[in-house]
């Protein structure tokens, strides 16, 4: 079946209606209407120009009617040891599988369902009212279409907030799985770190058994001033699935926000990363990572909006292509008249490991004042030659020093997440997938 | 040690070679017939002025890409040098130590070691180690270049000065104990206390199975090491062998008066 883009979108429309009560339904409905006059963006807007959305109109994708039965020993691989654990099957909560035995004072890890049902108080204010305050405000419904989307149509969904210091990581697992009929699923997160807390978040996006899907996924995160939060994001969907997501963060006076986002499966892959910087001398890092092969797409587009002064942020973005696999990275930078003694410093360096590879990439900066420290650059390179020779020199493969070099290229990235077990099966996951890319 | 008696590891005759051309264009001929023989317990010194094709020849014998064998033939310890890939070769046992060692962010020194060395284990049919018994052994080894042992820990040559570059090419030498280590300049941006180190590490691996080839432009680092031979290479041939003392005759009286009688 091959549709128009009007067509997929058309049946996107078509999914289950979500009922939700007052101020969440007036958002539901407002997203609806602002999505019914939408479209997917074709090759004609400036933010999709490099990404080829076609492969997505292969297919009609349907809701979800019915709910998966997982037992954790589908999902063991994915787990981390000593995790805060909230678990989503297609897009629904799936309680028995998540674990919040962990989450102590000053902590609440929920199902979005069960806050807005008001069931998860905190220093007696009502959840329903801190949800209330931050939930929706920040990811663009009414101007982009997929965040419209997932906004009418999330079944349920992540709600993290922390007020306290917390040592253990947070997993947030979306799990999705293999249907008759492909799916639109859509995962919803939102973190709210209130003032001094400190966190780490792990949004984890997996499939299972080879599943056809579209993975259509909005999160939002609010740093209070003096927050520090280190945001892990994994996209290790299926070979075939679809995955779009949008992270929208705000990040408050003297707030330290490190994302460190890592994409790896999918056929067809976008994550959208906005961060605001708020409050005066906020720091943000942003650390990504897209390795792909075969006929993968992958693009990350980012923007940082410096919109105080005193701010700093870092980015270092890395693609690996293989294949005929094509890599976009798109990063704007963008210092406000206001944002004086901004300091930024934005890197994009990327490898192509095969002739058909494509990888685009497009640092930014934009500023609007002169006092102000911004670098940015690029680089796109093959495997170093010297560095593969010396390698041989001392007794590798051509394989295997080619191998050792590029999961190096990645580790750079994959070593800065603070949570050991996932580092280590990330680090198996690509060296898989680079000696598999080789055979 | 000269000891005629003893097995050659390296035979070198007539060789010639070009830097590897490209597009069909033939490349600039560098090697222009090459002879050396090396039996093991030997210490050979490879001395030469800039672009005489010394530090060409110790790359030809690693394999380099960059250069291409038009003549002559090599064998080491019988084996065809020249059919062997540059991985064949390290595992044979010929090691190069790098004029300017290659930096390379995201791989650990001990992770480098550790599997280069059991790559190596490997093909002598021998047992790998696991990290914690090869802990043990680079420990050791360490010892040889006076390394403080953080230096296992970070990603290999990075951030390291010209020194400790070096240093750490002779502590892969230490881990591989190879049966022909080929310096390549390996006393070049050294200071006198770094010199010192790093000749030290080198004598200390030295042992009647082994041999050494030492590729320099100066006489100091013999100083330390003191070569059985040195060989005098201009214009892509050795014109002229001798013992020690043709180092310093070298060091008192420059290479013009050789340039000219060849």
């Amino acid at each position: 079946m091959t549709l128009t883009r009007e067509q997929c979108f058309e049946q996107l429309l078509l999914g289950k209606a979500v009922k939700s009560e007052g101020w969440l339904e007036q958002i539901r409905l407002e997203a609806l209407e602002h999505a019914e006059a939408m479209n997917f963006p074709s090759a004609r807007h400036d933010d999709w120009r490099f990404t080829d959305l076609s492969p997505l109109f292969l297919h009609g994708f349907h809701p979800v009617d019915s709910f998966a039965r997982l037992t954790l020993s589908d999902i063991e691989k994915f787990l981390i040891p000593g995790a805060i654990r909230l678990v989503f099957i297609d897009g629904c909560y799936a309680a028995e599988l998540s674990d919040l035995t962990q989450a102590g004072s000053g902590i609440t890890v929920a199902s979005l369902v069960e806050c807005f049902g008001g069931g998860c108080s905190r220093d007696g204010r009502s959840g329903d009212h801190l949800v209330e305050e931050n939930f929706g405000r920040h990811a663009p419904y009414k101007q982009d279409a997929f965040v419209a989307l997932n906004t009418n149509f999330f079944e349920d969904g992540a709600w993290v907030s922390v007020a306290s210091e917390l040592a253990e990581p947070i997993h947030l697992l979306h799990v999705a799985t293999r249907r008759e009929v492909p799916s639109a699923i859509y995962p919803r997160c939102m973190v709210v770190m209130e003032s001094s807390s400190r966190a780490t978040v792990v949004e984890d996006y997996v499939g299972l058994d080879d599943g056809i899907y579209f993975s259509n996924a909005v999160t939002e995160v609010v740093l209070k001033e003096h927050a520090q939060l280190q945001h892990v994001r994994v996209q290790r969907e299926e070979k075939n699935a679809f995955h779009v997501g949008h992270c929208s963060v705000e990040s408050g006076r003297d707030s330290v926000y490190s994302a460190i986002s890592v994409a790896l499966g999918a056929r067809l892959s976008r994550h959208t990363l906005h961060v605001t910087q708020q409050g005066e001398g906020a720091e943000m890092h942003l650390d990504g990572l897209a390795l792909i092969a075969g006929r993968q797409i992958a693009d990350t587009h980012t923007r940082i909006d410096h919109a105080v002064p005193r701010g700093k942020s870092v980015q270092l973005h890395k693609c690996i292509a293989d294949g005929s696999a094509h890599a976009i990275f798109s990063g704007k930078i963008m210092v406000h008249a206001g944002a004086v003694g901004t300091d930024s410093v934005q890197s994009s360096r990327n490898l192509l490991l095969s002739d058909k590879a494509r990888i685009d990439t497009q640092p930014q900066l934009e500023i609007f004042n002169d006092d102000v420290s911004c670098k940015h650059g690029a680089t796109v390179g093959q495997i170093d030659a010297d560095a593969l020779f010396f390698l041989k020199s001392r007794g590798f493969s051509e394989e295997r020093a080619r191998n050792l070099l590029t999961h190096a290229f990645a580790a750079e990235i994959i070593d800065k997440i603070p949570v050991p077990s996932l580092v280590e099966s990330l680090g198996r996951a690509i060296l898989e997938r680079i000696s598999g890319a080789c055979t | 040690m000269i000891n005629k008696g003893s097995k050659v590891l390296l035979e070198v005759k007539n060789l010639k070679a070009e830097v590897a051309g490209v597009a069909g264009v033939a490349g600039a001929e560098i090697l222009k017939g090459v002879d050396l023989t090396v039996r093991a317990g030997e210490v050979h010194a490879i001395m030469g002025i800039n672009g005489s094709g010394k530090s060409t020849f110790s790359k030809v014998l690693a394999g380099h890409p960059d250069y291409t064998v038009t003549g002559g033939k090599a064998t080491f310890e019988g084996k065809d040098l020249f059919s062997l890939a540059p991985e064949q070769r390290a595992r044979a046992g010929i090691f190069l130590a790098f004029q300017y060692p290659v930096e390379i962010p995201g791989v650990s020194n001990s992770a480098l070691l550790r599997l280069a060395y059991n790559t190596l284990q490997t093909e002598r049919g021998l047992e790998e180690l696991d990290p914690l018994e090869f802990d043990d052994l680079v420990q050791e080894k360490i010892k040889v270049v006076e390394m403080d042992p953080s230096f296992l820990g970070r990603s290999v040559n990075e951030g390291f000065s010209g020194g400790e570059k070096k240093r750490n090419e002779i502590l892969q030498m230490a881990v591989l104990e190879p049966k022909l280590a080929i310096l390549d300049e390996t006393d070049s941006g050294l200071d006198i206390d770094a010199l010192r180190i790093v000749a030290k590490g080198v004598k200390s691996l030295l042992s009647s199975d082994n041999a050494v080839v030492m590729v320099t432009h100066y006489q100091r680092l013999l100083n330390y090491i003191v070569p059985d031979y040195v060989h005098v290479m201009d214009g892509g041939r050795i014109v002229r062998t001798g013992g020690k003392e043709l180092a310093l005759e070298l060091e008192a009286r420059g290479y013009d008066w050789l340039r000219a009688a060849a």
